[in-house]
């Protein structure tokens, strides 16, 4: 999917991959697993520090909730940057995910169809946070504060780029910011698991 | 409308867990353990393979007051193990909530000539393989993820390492056949036209494959990622080796890091004991579990 929107993925696992990154994308997997080792590999400030220069990072799922600063009473390794309250398992255990589509006006005026997997929901969000997309019922599930852009459910499993479009363009209007900075955009999946 | 329970939301779930490690588990306690060293979902059941080869007799899915307690005790997603061809093991299992089910040849078989139709079920299924040909016909049944058989409990990485070979090696002929060889292809490997038409097509598997029987050591952990699989089940290797913890701890690290040779030695130093291991050819032949399956 990376690919076919014209950014050049490569997999980050160290911090020296990380440095060579325009963009950022944390995806699903185990939020607990990919804290451990974001914590060994001695990733958790390199990651702070690349927000703090206004690199744009999406997590999605697990990715959200390492870059929410509140996840209630779970103790665990996070990136803590985006003003948000993430509740993890959300929605229950695996025979609960679920598919459904779900309005997001910035992706246009088609709705998009969204996969949630034992996905977590954004309970409460902080006054710079835009809100992008809720179910039907008002549950927040697309978040956006600045650089940082979060989702509960997995865009790269159903094949339409839109949300992949809409953080590279986040990534472009970054690198312009930055003086001069060349426009190729290298955008990783972080740690073990990588989007297709 | 919301649809609950999809093709998508089953697959999806196992590629959630690519690149990660899961951990068989017979207590709360080390499935504690398990989640700490960074395990991305665990398998709950009574005996490891190890045990069950040792102490015989019918093995079969685990008393579903374990697997509830193993359910409360970590965030982690929990698969569990049903006989083949058990679907009411299946559908307990289902009603008990896991996450994932295995229709393990490590249990005792329940049905000698046909699997559980797993379309029926709302929980997803994984199911070991040893060729491309069993590992599609499992798809075509409807597991939504795979796993190599290897051989359970042994600490052997061998059985492993043959059937991954056999699988990647036929997905790369497959590939290079002409369509007009496709059919024959199916026939020959007793596997559905769609899903080798699928396979030619895409180069790879449908779905998910991890490794599974005999991975006791980090290496064996990132040898079985060289050769292609997406992640790797741990059986007996880490709770019947002599430092679990540590040992788990670098498993995972391996199998994230499996192609950095530094960082596997630095893993791999100073863990413990490994579990004993077993030689192959020294197992009677009705013990062999990865002949189970059909």
């Amino acid at each position: 999917m990376l690919r076919e929107v014209g950014a050049e993925p490569v997999e980050v696992r160290t911090a020296r991959q990380l440095a060579e990154v325009d963009g950022l994308i944390m995806p699903g997997g185990e939020s607990t697993a990919i804290g451990k080792l974001l914590v060994s590999y001695e990733l958790l400030e390199p990651l702070k520090a690349l927000i703090e220069q206004g690199r744009p990072v999406w997590g999605t799922c697990a990715g959200m909730i390492l870059l929410a600063k509140d996840i209630g009473p779970h103790r665990q390794p996070l990136v803590g940057a985006m003003d948000v309250r993430v509740r993890r398992n959300a929605f229950g255990r695996q025979l609960d995910s679920f598919e459904t589509d779900i309005p997001v006006p910035q992706m246009g005026e088609e709705p998009v169809h969204a996969v949630f997997i034992r996905a977590p929901l954004v309970e409460d969000v902080g006054p710079d946070v835009e809100v992008l997309g809720k179910l039907e019922d008002g549950t927040i599930v697309a978040v956006r504060q600045g650089n940082l852009l979060g989702t509960s459910f997995h865009p790269e499993l159903t094949g339409d780029p839109r949300f992949h479009l809409y953080f590279l363009e986040m990534v472009r209007n970054a690198d312009m910011q930055r003086d001069n900075a060349p426009p190729a955009e290298r955008l990783p999946a972080t740690t073990s698991a990588s989007l297709s | 409308m919301v649809t609950m329970s999809t093709e998508l939301t089953k697959k999806g779930l196992a590629q959630q867990l690519k690149g990660g490690v899961i951990m068989d588990v017979i207590n709360a306690e080390q499935a504690r353990i398990a989640e700490d060293a960074g395990a991305v979902a665990v398998m709950a059941l009574e005996r490891v393979p190890a045990d069950i080869r040792a102490q015989g007799g019918v093995a079969r899915m685990s008393d579903p007051a374990l697997i509830e307690e193993i359910i409360r005790s970590v965030t982690i997603p929990v698969m569990a193990k049903a006989r083949i061809g058990h679907f009411v093991e299946a559908q307990i299992l289902e009603a008990l909530g896991v996450d994932y089910i295995d229709e393990s040849e490590v249990l005792t078989p329940a049905d000698e000539r046909y699997h559980i139709n797993k379309h029926e079920f709302k929980v997803p299924f994984v199911c070991g393989c040893k060729d491309l040909g069993e590992a599609l016909r499992r798809v075509g049944e409807g597991a939504s993820m795979l796993r190599t058989k290897g051989e359970a409990g042994t600490g052997n990485v061998v059985e492993a390492v043959r059937h991954a070979r056999s699988v990647y090696g036929e997905v790369r002929r497959l590939q290079n056949l002409p369509q007009e060889e496709w059919m024959s292809y199916a026939k020959d490997i007793q596997a559905p036209y769609e899903l080798v038409a699928e396979v030619a097509r895409t180069g790879s598997l449908p779905v998910v494959n991890f490794a599974a029987g005999g991975v006791a050591t980090p290496a064996d952990a990132a040898l079985m990622m060289q050769l292609g699989v997406d992640g790797v089940f741990v059986g007996s290797g880490i709770f019947k080796s002599g430092n679990p913890s540590t040992r788990a701890k670098a498993i995972v690290e391996a199998t994230t890091h499996y192609q950095d040779a530094h960082i596997l030695a630095r893993v791999s130093s100073g863990i413990g004991e490994p579990m004993v291991g077993i030689e192959i050819n020294t197992i009677p032949r009705e013990q062999v579990m990865a002949v189970r399956g059909w």
